[in-house]
């Protein structure tokens, strides 16, 4: 399929609907098929490393406030402080009100600062205010922009209204990376992950990202899966590479690692980078930190010796 | 990034294996008669046990054992051999670890299908006919034992082989006598200890381990009722001819060169995933397998690239590696038929494919394995492999597939991959086989029917068409 | 003033709707019960075996895709027809069983009875057969009853159209097509009865009849490897282990002769069954 001019409706459901479909059933098998590899010693320590270098650090809170956004900064800068070879985690991710303040702390320490934008959760307003929205984010110092669809407009078939939004966001980031939220659980069926994900590559985004975390189900395993194929045609058909972001639900040391494992054999090692794969979460971190003790010390580890921020 | 997983075995001390293992007739383990026999771990050549090798008198031995034993059990209610088996199914579930380990080392398949797929079905299948036994009078197909069943099962899915053989046997009220594959004894014989732990009555189960000798000692003897056999059509043709002119009632279950179809509409990645689970599902040793890919010819190309892609991350290697995707042939037989066959298919001009794939050094292994540009005159379109080898071949329209998947004299299984629904259904009316997976493969229940058509053998197992075989006709 | 002579019929075979002589030329003298000369039949040979087979296998597509109900449909058409031959099958049976015409009118009309009860099985031995089977996981999965495709039938000796009748229409109102070794003492009433077909709405090659030697043929059917199944009810035991141990060469569906059979009984369902195959069929369920 090559990129439609996306002049119309029409044109861009005739290259959507023109899309292999997906058995949810074999999906879903295949998912709980790869959830069952068994990562153990070495390679769980690596895919630990891995796991934490991709998490973005996330909190998205009416209660946030800048106290809570710096503490959080602090802990992806140095996810353990009493050990300095625990990686940097990827991003933080916050509300684009406090992308300054998440700004000041992580500074140069390469870990990227995201920020939801466009009406996010819901994206129920005019495209004017969710540019102003991703433009605020960027000018606040954003590297990462974290832009949700009008599902409303993708499930009516609108998929101009999509597209175009897509496309207006992108410029608005300027240099900043655009992740664009499917909010796969309001999809309904992996067709539309899959249609959502290739209207969301060929307007331009960088990432495509499960989730708001604000919805169940989130990031399941296969509809991660259906994205992972889609960036791998994707990349197969248009030569361009784009990231994967599943967020929401990832909460222990072994969902994380799932995914690797899901990455690995489907995408491909090339996606087995922070640049092209993001695990969006908050509480993952502490159970990476205290699974990668245990491999070090040979002892379980106890949540009182990991930061809570 | 480079991801390597480390090595994850199975821990095999879980299953104590001894040194020998005698013939279980009557309840306990005896001694046979002939020369005993080693069984090798496949994926390594090391013995695993020498087991005790049952002659014609051993195995009337074991008849008269059954025979005894069928005035009894026979003479239960049903509702008191449903609970024997019930309890017999608890106990593999129990087991369920040890029985996995064991049956992968005896016959090299992946731990992961031992433990997913084998012994839950294993379980469940004790469990389905469990329920049959004091509900025969609502099946339809009369509630008359026969008496005796002698059992002949294969290496592919010994345990799982043997539940489909004894489950329903028992259910209705018949004893047997089961001889399990000379490569794979081992589970049948802790199946043995299981019988034992559950307090069945002696007799009702007789387990004799030997070659194809001691397998048509059972098929002919003289007092057995019903014969049930799984394996070669081969084997099945020698079967059919034997018991010609007896009155003894027969079901086999043979061989298979399955068409599995993909349509150009399909929902292509989980059709490669049912390319993959249908022919490198147990190293293909399935007589199910979808042997034979006919692929629409207007997205060959690119199936067989998502093909190939896919079949670059199956792992082969040590059968108890949790992450194993493909294990090891069972034997050192079967992987001489293996090669020979793919030599075949090369010298007569086929393109064959495998990916990186490096084999251990020791024990019997074959790699994945595509040929391409197959032709229907070409032996390995025709002639069963049972490896982990696919033919593809291509069609242009249904009419075609049908036409190419049916011009076979076999007719086990095939596979339908299409998003739409009439032409699915259109298909499943046309194939000559018994059974149709449409977008998916290689899925097996108790409560489903399964068994072939033509020369893929008569009578089917599972589900309630699965009592006929044990049950005298209704006249 | 003489009395007219009557004009007789020539008996010929059935195959795939036509009434072709044997290719082989030859007949046979078929006498009645008191020895008398019927007729001459005609004595098909191995070739005739073949193009009966071929018959049968070209009708099999046809007639196996047909709806239930037309099926049901055209066998009772077929006891319609022969209810309208009455007098000629009476006399046909009183002559070849040496029986009284009364009973010989209680056989035909057993016929046409049997006729009628087989015809209404057609749409609904798949309701016994078939099952929705309960699996564990997203699938839906059904099982249903197909015919086994060309069936060989040995028919018995006795009962030349009453017995002949049962052993057809059980293997054809499911969808198989057949080829038929009528009695060879009593063949006369099976090629009538050919008559009766040819003239119900039956696709030609759904049925085909053979008179002859059955000890000649049947192997020759046992062995044939286009027959996916075989009826030898009525051979005798030797002939029955020969034709089985052939059948096996192809693994047919046999069913074996069953001593003597009572064609009054009632039949129930085995000789639909033993030449029914199960298809199950499975999809996954999802949105």
């Amino acid at each position: 399929m090559s990129i439609p001019t996306a002049s119309s409706n029409a044109s861009l459901r005739a290259s959507l609907h023109g899309l292999p479909g997906v058995d949810r059933v074999g999906a879903d098998a295949r998912a709980a098929g790869l959830g069952t590899r068994s990562i153990k010693t070495s390679a769980k320590r690596q895919a630990i490393d891995m796991a934490i270098s991709m998490v973005d650090l996330t909190t998205l809170e009416g209660a946030d406030t800048r106290g809570k956004v710096r503490a959080m900064c602090a802990k992806a800068v140095h996810p353990d402080p009493t050990d300095p070879t625990v990686p940097k985690v990827a991003a933080v991710c916050v509300y684009p009100d406090l992308v300054a303040e998440a700004r000041d702390v992580v500074g140069s320490s390469g870990v990227k600062v995201a920020s939801v934008a466009t009406a996010f959760p819901s994206g129920r307003s005019s495209l004017e205010v969710k540019v102003a929205d991703t433009a605020m984010a960027v000018a606040a110092g954003a590297d990462e922009i974290d832009m949700v669809i009008d599902r409303g407009a993708f499930l009516s078939g609108d998929y101009l209204k999509v597209f175009e939004e897509i496309q207006a966001i992108k410029e608005a980031c300027g240099e900043a990376h655009l992740k664009v939220i499917l909010e796969t659980g309001e999809l309904a069926t992996y067709d539309n992950v899959r249609r959502a994900s290739w209207l969301a590559m060929m307007a331009g985004g960088d990432f495509i990202k499960t989730s708001t975390g604000k919805v169940q189900p989130a990031a399941t395993l296969p509809v991660t899966l259906v994205m992972l194929e889609a960036v791998r045609d994707f990349r197969d058909r248009e030569g361009r590479m784009v990231g994967v972001k599943p967020a929401g639900g990832i909460r222990t040391t072994k969902d994380a690692i799932k995914m690797l494992v899901l990455v690995n054999e489907t995408a491909g090692p090339d996606w087995l980078d922070p640049d092209w794969f993001r695990l969006g979460a908050s509480s993952v971190l502490n159970d990476l930190l205290m699974q990668r003790q245990k491999l070090t010390t040979g002892r379980y580890a106890g949540p009182d010796y990991f930061t809570l921020d | 990034m480079i991801f390597e997983y480390a090595p994850a075995p199975e821990s095999r001390d879980v299953v104590d294996i001894r040194p020998s293992y005698g013939l279980f007739i009557n309840g306990e383990f005896v001694d046979g008669s002939g020369t005993p026999f080693k069984t090798v771990n496949p994926a390594s050549e090391e013995t695993l046990a020498e087991v005790a090798a049952a002659t014609e008198a051993d195995v009337d031995r074991a008849v008269q054992a059954a025979r005894k034993a069928f005035g009894v059990w026979s003479a239960l209610p049903g509702s008191e051999r449903a609970k024997y088996l019930f309890r017999i199914a608890r106990i593999i579930q129990e087991r369920a670890r040890e029985l996995a380990v064991l049956e992968s080392l005896d016959n090299g398949k992946p731990i992961k299908e031992s433990r997913d797929v084998d012994l839950p079905l294993v379980a469940a299948h004790f469990f389905y006919y469990a329920g049959w036994a004091d509900k025969l009078q609502y099946a339809g197909y009369g509630t008359t034992p026969l008496g005796v069943a002698g059992q002949v099962i294969p290496w592919n899915f010994p345990l799982l082989m043997l539940a489909w053989k004894i489950a329903p046997a028992l259910a209705c009220g018949n004893t047997v006598v089961l001889k399990p594959a000379e490569t794979t004894p081992l589970t049948a014989l802790l199946f043995a200890e299981i019988c034992q732990q559950a307090d069945l009555p002696p007799g009702v189960v007789n387990i004799v381990t030997g070659a194809g000798d001691t397998g048509a000692a059972v098929v002919g003897h003289p007092d057995v009722d019903k014969v049930a056999f799984t394996g070669s059509t081969e084997v099945g043709r020698l079967i059919a001819k034997s018991v010609a002119g007896t009155n003894k009632k027969v079901t086999l279950e043979l061989g298979g060169k399955a068409a599995n179809i993909v349509f150009d509409d399909a929902a292509i990645d989980q059709a490669v995933e049912g390319i993959v689970t249908g022919i490198f599902f147990n190293q293909g040793h399935v007589c199910c397998a979808g042997s034979r890919l006919l692929v629409q010819e207007s997205i060959a190309e690119e199936l067989l690239s998502s093909l190939k892609r896919r079949l670059s991350t199956l792992r082969l290697g040590d059968p108890l590696d949790k992450n194993t995707d493909i294990g090891a042939i069972n034997s050192a037989a079967q992987l001489a038929k293996i090669r020979e066959l793919s030599e075949a298919g090369e010298a007569e001009g086929a393109s064959r494919w495998s990916p990186a794939c490096p084999l251990p050094d020791k024990g019997f292994w074959f790699p994945p394995t595509v040929f391409t540009g197959v032709s229907q005159s070409h032996r390995i379109a025709r002639e069963e492999i049972f490896g982990p080898v696919l033919s593809v071949l291509t069609f242009r329209t249904p009419a075609e597939a049908v036409e190419k998947a049916n011009n076979t004299p076999y007719g086990l299984s095939a596979g339908v991959w299409t998003e739409k629904a009439s032409r699915m259904l259109w298909m499943a009316n046309r194939l000559r086989a018994g059974v149709v997976w449409s977008n998916t493969f290689n899925k097996f229940d108790p409560t489903s029917p399964f068994g072939g058509y033509k020369e893929s053998g008569y009578g089917r197992e599972g589900g309630r068409h699965g009592l006929e075989a044990y049950l005298k006709e209704i006249s | 003033m003489s009395e007219r002579l009557s004009v007789r019929k020539t008996y010929k075979l059935y195959i795939g709707g036509a009434f072709p002589r044997s290719e082989s030329g030859r007949s046979y003298a078929v006498t009645g019960a008191k020895g008398e000369f019927l007729a001459n039949a005609s004595k098909a040979s191995r070739k005739d075996v073949r193009d009966a087979v071929t018959a049968a296998r070209k009708a099999f597509a046809g007639w196996s895709a047909a709806t239930a109900y037309n099926r049901g449909q055209i066998l009772y058409r077929i006891a319609e027809m022969l209810e309208g031959r009455r007098a000629q099958f009476v006399s046909e049976v009183a002559e070849a069983d040496g029986v009284s015409g009364k009973k010989a009118g209680e056989l035909v009309d057993a016929a046409v009875d049997r006729l009628v009860w087989y015809a209404g099985w057609s749409d609904k031995i798949s309701s016994l057969r078939g099952s929705s089977n309960p699996v564990a996981g997203p699938y839906f999965n059904l099982s249903t009853p197909e015919p086994t495709g060309v069936v060989g039938i040995v028919a018995p000796p006795m009962g030349p159209l009453f017995g002949l009748v049962s052993v057809i229409a059980p293997v054809i109102v499911t969808g198989n097509t057949c080829v038929v070794i009528a009695s060879e003492r009593a063949p006369l009433p099976s090629i009538t009865l050919a008559e009766v077909l040819a003239t119900s709405d039956l696709p030609g090659g759904v049925v085909n009849i053979l008179t002859g030697s059955a000890g000649e043929m049947a192997p020759w059917l046992a062995g044939h490897m286009d027959v996916n199944g075989i009826d030898l009810t009525g051979a005798d035991a030797e002939l029955a282990q020969k034709c089985e141990e052939l059948a096996a060469e192809n693994l047919k569906r046999v069913l074996r002769p069953n001593g003597k059979t009572d064609w009054a009984a009632d039949p129930g369902t085995g000789r639909m069954t033993a030449f029914l195959e199960t298809k199950t069929v499975w999809h996954p369920i999802g949105i």
